[in-house]
């Protein structure tokens, strides 16, 4: 049953130097905060999942705590390259950096396979394409039934899965609302999980009864953090920073810059401070 | 009586006329994502534009800086979870076309967006292929759209992220693939399509004020032309207008949040 507790607690007790760990969101609902925590705890040796690494594990990769990372599209959406990863597999810098490379659909069907407790997903994929050649994880299976021959990948289970989203109640259940993303498989196929929100309230009142919304049994903690997903969006609660991730370009493409923005942004920080990302950028509060 | 046009603003003119209103389109972000709205605001206006992020019969205002910006889900007719979009929509069958840019393209439209260099030690490492390796082969055709220079048209590709034509010839059909793959490559000099049978990418448009030498000269191999290329039409007045209102619009978007 989920424990609604600090972000501080929710990360000391979930997060493990050498975990598996799996901070999901399509662009939207990245939970950035919780990602900061983590690097303030100093975790280390994280072998880190996500299909769009983002900015959130540019950090992470910068900070040097990830020894590895398994992924599907590592780019600064609509803006250029992720500097602090793509360093780290050009350069080594901080550290040499294993990558476990898959498409979108591989990633996607890897979750659904994991919430659904199977060992490898199927999928009509990667058909004349070159990363089968360059990940071992990419092998191939023949249907019993027809003989043709589909891709398999191994299913994502990881030890911890990370989540961002609007609204829990005061049990911690929890809803998802507009771009779902593979939250809800991310978290489904960990052994745990943290969820932060935007709101505790007393009732989730779903919009509909086919909602997207993960009950507190499939959830180790909650948090209550509002802005939580900043520079990324809270659909109904702000929008996304378009202009923050344009400007993380030039943050993160020099070492020294990256480093000092670390220290005065995430180590000098603290969960509180999202908050100001939502009282000066609410749009359509729910 | 002539319109003042850049070479940028006629390759998105010239990929937008390319769809049609009956056409289920999945969406790359950038140049596509601009040729698909344009496609939408003019000639298609029952286009149904599908995201990777789930978005389905998406409308919207601005253009998305990224593939899951809030505007294509509050404008959609119905958002479905990331895994759904790939299996029952993208392998499902049910896109007609995808459209896709690239950093890299080859003479048979195989397309590279991960590395330059080798593999485990890169010369350059992009970001990846993303949702392109799964399009490019279960969506019905692919167009591709990007502009025409030696970094991008290149002899051979260190990498391929997604399957074009291959080696050329019947290569798709010998891997099991039915869809037809690339049917259109448009730049921003001309318009190349794969020939009938060997599948190399051929001239058959040339846009305004281009001249077969800066092809010849932009490309990274020998340049085959269709022995009938036609003068890409100019693009009207609504085009051009359509074109730059939502390009203003989105600049306004993206530098106020």
């Amino acid at each position: 049953m989920a424990r609604v507790c600090t972000l501080s607690e929710a990360i000391e007790e979930n997060v493990r130097d050498g975990d598996m760990l799996a901070m999901e969101g399509f662009t939207h609902l990245i939970p950035y905060a919780a990602g900061h925590e983590i690097i303030r705890q100093g975790r280390k040796e994280l072998f880190l999942i996500r299909m769009t690494p983002d900015l959130i594990y540019d950090q992470l990769i910068g900070v040097g705590a990830a020894r590895g990372m398994k992924f599907s599209w590592g780019g600064n959406p609509g803006v250029g390259s992720l500097h602090r990863f793509r360093d780290a597999v050009e350069n080594q810098w901080p550290r040499p950096l294993y990558i476990e490379e898959h498409s979108h659909a591989a990633m996607a069907n890897a979750y659904e396979a994991g919430a659904a407790n199977l060992p490898f997903a199927m999928l009509r994929g990667y058909i004349g394409a070159d990363l089968a050649k360059v990940n071992p994880n990419i092998k191939s299976i023949t249907c019993p039934f027809t003989g043709e021959v589909l891709a398999a990948v191994p299913s994502i289970r990881p030890d911890v899965s990370v989540i961002h989203a609007q609204r829990a109640d005061s049990k911690g259940n929890v809803l998802i609302e507009g771009i779902a993303g593979v939250q809800k498989e991310a978290v489904l196929a960990a052994k745990r999980s943290i969820v932060t929100v935007e709101e505790i309230v007393d009732e989730l009142n779903p919009s509909s009864p086919n909602a997207v919304v993960l009950p507190a049994w499939t959830i180790t903690s909650v948090v209550h953090i509002p802005g939580g997903a900043f520079p990324s969006y809270a659909h109904g609660y702000y929008p996304r920073s378009n202009a923050f991730y344009i400007a993380w370009d030039k943050i993160a493409r020099d070492r020294d810059s990256f480093t000092a923005w670390i220290k005065e942004n995430v180590l000098a920080g603290k969960p509180e401070d999202f908050a100001r990302h939502v009282n000066t950028r609410a749009v359509n509060a729910v | 009586m002539s319109i003042e046009f850049t070479p940028t603003e006629m390759m998105t003119i010239a990929a937008a006329r390319a769809l049609t209103n009956d056409d289920v389109c999945f969406v790359g972000i950038g140049a596509p994502s601009a040729a698909c709205n344009v496609a939408r605001l003019t000639h298609a206006p029952d286009i149904t534009l599908i995201y990777e992020s789930g978005t389905i019969g998406t409308k919207p205002d601005v253009l998305p800086l990224s593939i899951g910006d809030g505007e294509l889900c509050d404008t959609a007719l119905c958002t479905v979870s990331v895994p759904e979009m790939f299996r029952y929509w993208l392998q499902g069958g049910r896109i007609t076309t995808g459209f896709l840019g690239g950093a890299q393209i080859d003479r048979f439209a195989n397309l590279n967006t991960t590395v330059v260099g080798d593999y485990d030690k890169p010369k350059v490492r992009l970001p990846g292929g993303g949702g392109a390796p799964e399009i490019a082969s279960n969506c019905g055709q692919i167009y591709i759209t990007m502009a025409l220079n030696k970094r991008g048209f290149v002899d051979h590709l260190d990498f391929i992220t997604s399957m074009g034509h291959g080696e050329g010839g019947d290569h798709r059909a010998r891997l099991g693939m039915k869809t037809k793959g690339p049917t259109r490559v448009i730049t921003d000099m001309c318009i190349f399509e794969p020939d009938p049978s060997t599948k190399e990418l051929t001239v058959v448009s040339i846009h305004n004020g281009v001249t077969r030498a800066m092809i010849e000269d932009n490309c990274g191999w020998p340049v085959r032309f269709a022995t009938q290329q036609v003068e890409t039409p100019a693009p009207t007045e609504t085009e051009i207008s359509v074109l730059r209102d939502i390009n203003a619009r989105t600049r306004k978007a993206h530098e106020a949040a």
